[in-house]
């Protein structure tokens, strides 16, 4: 294991929504920090920093991350999916993104990378869920604006139409 | 159950689009990471970043502010205490007259836990950090005072000289007869009330980012801020300027405020004085920690409501005394909380006499400000409460005194006792519509069937009338009839747009609404687009605000519901005038009267003769391209706006009777809890709610604020508070001490609407987003109250406070574990334990008070200083998983019989927080050479660190204790040490190391 020096800035290289990036940061940096003010991805969102509210939440590796307790030098060498990388293309909005937009899943918009990146990594694996399933999921992120049921409302609308596209698509 | 309202995008018919649920145009960018809140903007090269160190004590003097350390830190640009900020602004003006200053930081004194100190400026944010840790604050505490009625009884401290007593205001009113209405009623019914303290706390907190012209002595501000703008002229005084030269603007995207980001303001003032006097933008963020302890919160309130009550369950008159706690200073716009449910206080009740006593005190708590409900939830749970009481105490269903004083459906508009003009409803008909539509029946049958089964089930009710479009002179009611006349009249309020058309006739709208999150652009783009028969998707709407160059008044921002009703429809009246004008053009243009002129599927045409037309953006645009061939009276179609002020919001009149508040909404709420016996928990069975806000513009986006309402006023009933220790430390300053609904909470609730237009507003439109934050905590407590059959309910309902009432107090520990009283809320640790070490008794002991050895073994420790033979002082610096800090502690020894026994008794202060332990040590040979060691502690902690949570310190200690015993075996020659052990420096020291909870 390498190891760093407190006061020193040490390149931190990882591949971020499949382009590879790199930037300095010092060993205490976080990982929230560095995505949004070292490569200015601020889709990712800070709420508490201290792992309750969710809005942070990033995909490494394939594992649901808080970014906030994550230091940037942990990810080095590691895959990072964020919020903007979800889109198909950067004008249109994937099947997930638009069912929160049809069920008014959203109102500042804060909170909302967090779940999108929670319910994207979900689905992918759990593609018929319950109601129950997506309420436990999204327990680890806190939303002040909807309350909550449109959220739900548009992870299982989402969920839904992603399985019938694949029915179609694998008829 | 979910009832999902989705976005309908139908084809292009013909009906408005005004009333349709369409997609929001904000949706897009947030969805894919692109919004743009105040931390995601960039700034000027150089930027500089704040961090401010803030008090941990709740009421102290300040003796001395030691930042020599901390300016010499590479990357500080400066550090601002108090005096350096007085040097540069002057005290933010109180609410009310009386002779107090208030400060953004603390001058020489400090009243909050929160409260700030210093501001460190460093080239960025981590250094800041560092710099702020090393700055001594010398304190010397007074005692403190947390409790609103405890504020105003004899012998309180008294937190400001002007405040004699702690009272800020003290007015009553009376309206109609009351005495004689008490004297003449055959029933009294009394209720007393504590509504606690909580806040909306939205996810993104507050953003600073200011610089300043020397040269012009003019300032700058970028701040997630929300209105109301009456507020610029407070910073702008603040900071000795003429409003000129305060460009205040606001980022395009904010991330919740429910009105919470009105009390960024303080912060401008501070941040803007650091830019002055570095001479460099700066930029501040705040964390969470700060927010919860020291952004600001909604009131606390002590109430007791009487009601005079006829047989038939009748009010015929009520008693108010309301004692509203604003935290440590009085910042504006309080005691606003306090007065905008002035005219309301008699909610939905037709109620002729009414008695009313406001006092506003102080406190060492956080100052309070605007948030959603705003002083409703306060009133509605006493009142609604009550109303529950006088039922069961004339053994009538609730919901028959509900109906019995509801004002009749013939009476509107209404003028309430104590002055506000309700402007339309159909009360009896909304409460009947709910009945049936929300299937009360079947709750009941629900609740008898639960009932027999021997479980706790219970259902409540609620009616509630919410105001919305607040009078900007409600407030002067805090002054009486010939101070108001000194001061000159306040009333009305001020909504303005502005709708332009460009070269190419496309359509830019801009509002002073600053919406973070309701979606303001797709309503107006909605409103607009019917105005000129266009879609929505060909209006562009603005709703960034900057004081410079847009239209704004005292009035703008995003409160007291005030969008629909007043902003859109001021919108409207711009488009119209602009179509007023793009008519006459096109009807010279086509030769017919500008009275035929229609505006449908982007033509403007004849109505007689539709194929007569001619594109709208051609008209439109030849304001710019020709204006010499435009008809004499058709004037430009450049740019147009409007203000709109309803004449209906007058000021108080001598009597103190008020209109607070433009449109009045209805709102009847009923619901079924069931509690769960064992663990007291509440869960919401079915809940209903009945609206009735007007004419709705966008079904979804109502809905929405009805969902999200509900859902922070079911937080307020059962989960949150901001809690205090008696010696005003701050409890819940993680969210995980604060807890905030989550999925698992939330149910859906069933909404439904009736729709009475107001006869006030240009779209008919009224308030809706506030509602549920007034109804919901009253109904759920009245449930609860119902289900248990209790007559007192305090919020929030968390088991232990139910279990209480179910099952009485704790019972005392059993007898001979002697135990010291503990204060609720108290953060104490206490424990005792073995150790045993190699070495003698007295070797043992010569290092125990060794200060050498000492600071060998003291983890993290730098030096021990021996003051006199029985007093140390210590520096120590350590961190436990990534909460590290820096403190000092002193520490006197007692009792001492070497080499068998010491008590230790001392102190740390660090800059985050405080604590105080005693403990006792024993030695004695342990039979093999080594020494046993028995010990015993009590610590206590305060500031800062109690707020992180006292679940973790118990572990951590050990840890930390178990780390000193295994060096001092190590260092007295044997292997590690067995069993726990214990140093008050140790533990001091993780007291410590928790203050530091920053990066
Ligand atoms: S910011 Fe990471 S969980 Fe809240
Ligand atoms: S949409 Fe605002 S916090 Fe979730």
């Amino acid at each position: 294991m390498t190891r760093l020096k407190a006061d020193r800035r040490h390149a931190v290289r990882f591949s971020l929504n499949g382009k590879p990036v790199e930037a300095e940061a010092e060993p205490r940096m976080l990982l929230s920090d560095f995505l949004r003010h070292q490569l200015g991805a601020t889709g990712t969102h800070v709420g508490c920093e201290h792992g309750v509210c969710g809005a942070c939440t990033v995909v490494v590796d394939g594992m649901l991350t808080r970014s906030c307790l994550t230091l940037a030098a942990q990810v080095d060498g590691c895959e990072l999916k964020t919020v903007e990388g979800i889109a198909p293309s950067a004008d249109r909005l994937g099947v997930l993104q638009q069912a929160f937009r049809r069920n008014h899943a959203l109102q500042c918009g804060f909170c909302t990378a967090g779940i999108l990146m929670s319910l994207d990594h979900y689905l992918g694996k759990n593609p018929n869920p319950t109601e129950a399933e997506i309420r436990d999921l999204l327990s680890g992120h806190i939303c002040r604006c909807t309350g909550y049921t449109p959220i739900i409302q548009a992870a299982l609308d989402a969920a839904a139409e992603l399985t019938s596209k694949k029915e179609t698509s694998d008829a | 159950m979910l009832q999902a309202v989705k976005s309908a995008n139908p084809g292009h018919g013909d009906e408005p689009w005004v009333g349709r649920s369409i997609e929001r145009v904000e949706d897009a960018a947030l969805l894919s990471g692109r919004g743009r809140f105040i931390d995601d903007l960039g700034v000027a090269p150089g930027t500089l970043h704040a961090t401010i160190l803030r008090s941990p004590h709740a009421h102290a003097d300040i003796l001395s502010i030691d930042a020599e350390a901390a300016k010499r830190l590479p990357g500080v640009a400066a550090v601002l205490t108090g005096a350096d900020v007085k040097a540069v602004t002057t005290s933010l003006v109180v609410g009310v007259k009386a002779p107090v200053e208030c400060w953004p930081i603390a001058m020489d004194r400090v009243r909050y836990v929160g409260e700030p100190v210093a501001v460190v400026v460093a080239t960025d944010r981590a250094r800041a950090e560092d710099a702020a840790e090393l700055i001594n604050v010398e304190y010397r505490p007074r005692g403190a005072v947390v409790d609103p009625l405890g504020a105003i009884a004899a012998g309180a401290p008294v937190l400001h000289d002007g405040f004699p007593g702690n009272l800020a205001s003290d007015r009553s009113f009376r309206y109609g007869d009351p005495e004689k209405a008490f004297a003449d009623a055959p029933h009294r019914f009394s209720i007393d009330i504590r509504y606690p303290r909580n806040s909306c706390t939205p996810i993104e907190t507050y953003g600073v980012v200011a610089s300043h012209d020397a040269g012009e002595d003019a300032y700058e501000v970028l701040a997630n801020f929300q209105g109301p703008f009456s507020i610029h002229t407070v910073i702008a005084r603040a900071l000795k300027v003429p409003g000129n030269r305060l460009r205040l603007r606001t980022p395009p995207d904010s991330g919740g405020s429910f009105g919470v980001k009105q009390g960024v303001f303080p912060y401008i003032v501070l941040i803007a004085a650091a830019a002055r006097i570095t001479g460099r933008p700066v930029k501040w963020i705040e964390d969470r920690l700060e927010h919860l302890t020291a952004s600001v919160s909604a009131t606390n309130r002590a109430t007791t409501l009487a009601a005079a009550v006829a047989a038939d369950g009748k009010i015929l008159a009520l008693d108010w005394d309301q004692v509203e706690d604003c935290g440590a200073h009085l910042r504006a716009p309080e005691p606003a909380t306090l007065y905008r449910m002035h005219g309301n206080l008699t909610g939905a009740y037709d109620i002729s006499h009414v008695k009313v006593r406001n006092r506003v005190v102080v406190t060492n708590k956080t100052p309070t400000g605007l948030n959603r409900g705003f002083g409703g939830p306060q009133v509605y749970f006493a009142l609604e409460r009550l109303v529950h009481r006088i039922a069961i105490g004339l053994d009538l269903d609730p919901l028959d005194v509900i109906r019995r004083n509801l004002i009749g459906a013939g009476a509107f508009p209404y003028r309430t006792a104590t002055g506000a003009l309700l402007d339309s409803g159909n009360y009896q008909e909304a409460v009947a519509r709910a009945v049936e539509q929300g299937r009360l029946a079947e709750l009941k049958a629900k609740r008898d069937e639960a009932r027999a089964e021997g479980r706790l089930y219970g259902i409540g009710f609620t009616a509630v009338v919410e105001p919305s479009v607040s009078n900007m002179g409600y407030i002067t009611t805090v002054l009486t009839a010939a101070e108001r006349r000194k001061a000159g009249p306040k009333n009305g309020a001020q909504a303005t747009a502005t709708v332009g058309l460009d070269p190419v006739g496309s359509v830019t709208v801009h509002v002073a609404s600053v919406p973070q999150g309701q979606g303001h652009r797709t309503v107006l783009s909605q409103v607009v687009a019917d105005v000129f028969g266009l879609e929505p998707k060909d209006i562009r709407v603005n709703t960034e605000i900057d004081t410079a160059k847009d239209a704004w008044s005292i009035a703008s921002g995003n409160y007291a519901s005030r969008f629909a009703a007043a902003v859109a429809g001021t919108a409207k009246i711009a488009a119209e005038r602009v179509a007023d004008r793009v008519a006459r053009i096109a009807a010279s243009q086509l030769n017919v009267e500008a009275a035929d002129i229609v505006f449908a599927k982007g033509f403007v045409a004849s109505k007689h003769n539709p194929e007569n037309r001619i594109a709208f953006s051609r008209v439109a645009a030849l304001s710019h391209w020709s204006p010499g061939s435009l008809p004499d009276d058709a004037g430009q179609t450049i740019r147009e706006t409007a203000f709109w002020t309803p004449p209906e919001l007058t000021p108080p009149d001598d009597d103190d009777r008020i209109n607070s508040s433009l449109c009045h909404g209805f709102i009847f709420d009923f619901c079924g809890v069931e509690i769960d016996p064992t663990t007291l928990e509440t869960r919401i069975d079915r809940y209903v709610t009945m609206h009735d806000c007007g004419t709705i513009l966008h079904p979804g986006m109502v809905n929405g604020q009805i969902r999200g309402g509900f859902a922070q006023a079911l937080g307020a009933a059962l989960l949150e508070e901001y809690g205090y220790a008696e010696d005003g430390s701050f409890l819940t300053g993680t969210l995980a001490d604060y807890l905030l609904p989550t999925t698992t909470e939330v149910p859906e609730p069933e909404i439904f609407h009736m729709e009475t237009p107001s006869p006030f507003t240009p779209l008919g439109a009224k308030g809706v987003g506030e509602g549920n934050c007034m109804s919901t905590p009253v109904c759920l407590a009245n449930a609860v109250a119902d289900a248990l059959g209790v007559a007192d309910i305090t919020l929030p309902l968390v088991p232990a406070r139910l279990a209480e009432l179910v099952r009485g107090a704790e019972p005392p520990p059993p007898a001979g574990a002697a135990v010291a009283p503990v204060r609720e809320g108290d953060r104490r640790l206490r424990g005792e334990g073995q150790a045993t070490v190699k070495g003698a008794p007295e070797q043992v002991w010569a290092m125990l008070l060794d200060p050498a050895t000492l600071q060998s073994v003291i983890p993290g420790c730098q030096r021990v200083d021996k003051v006199t033979d029985r007093h140390f002082r210590a520096d120590v610096t350590l961190g436990i998983g990534p909460v590290t800090g820096r403190y000092r502690a002193d520490v006197e020894l007692f009792d001492l019989d070497p080499p068998r026994a010491v008590t230790l008794r001392g102190g740390a202060t660090g800059a985050l927080g405080f604590g105080s332990a005693e403990g006792r040590i024993t030695l004695a040979p342990d039979g093999n050479g080594g020494t046993k060691l028995t010990y015993s502690y009590d610590a206590s902690i305060g500031g800062k660190v109690a707020s992180i949570g006292g679940r973790l310190l118990d572990g951590a200690t050990r840890v930390i204790i178990g780390q000193f015993f295994t060096a001092l075996a190590r260092k007295a020659g044997g292997g590690g040490a067995e069993g726990g052990g214990f140093s008050l420096f140790a533990l001091l020291a993780k007291m410590a190391s928790l203050f530091g909870g920053r990066r």
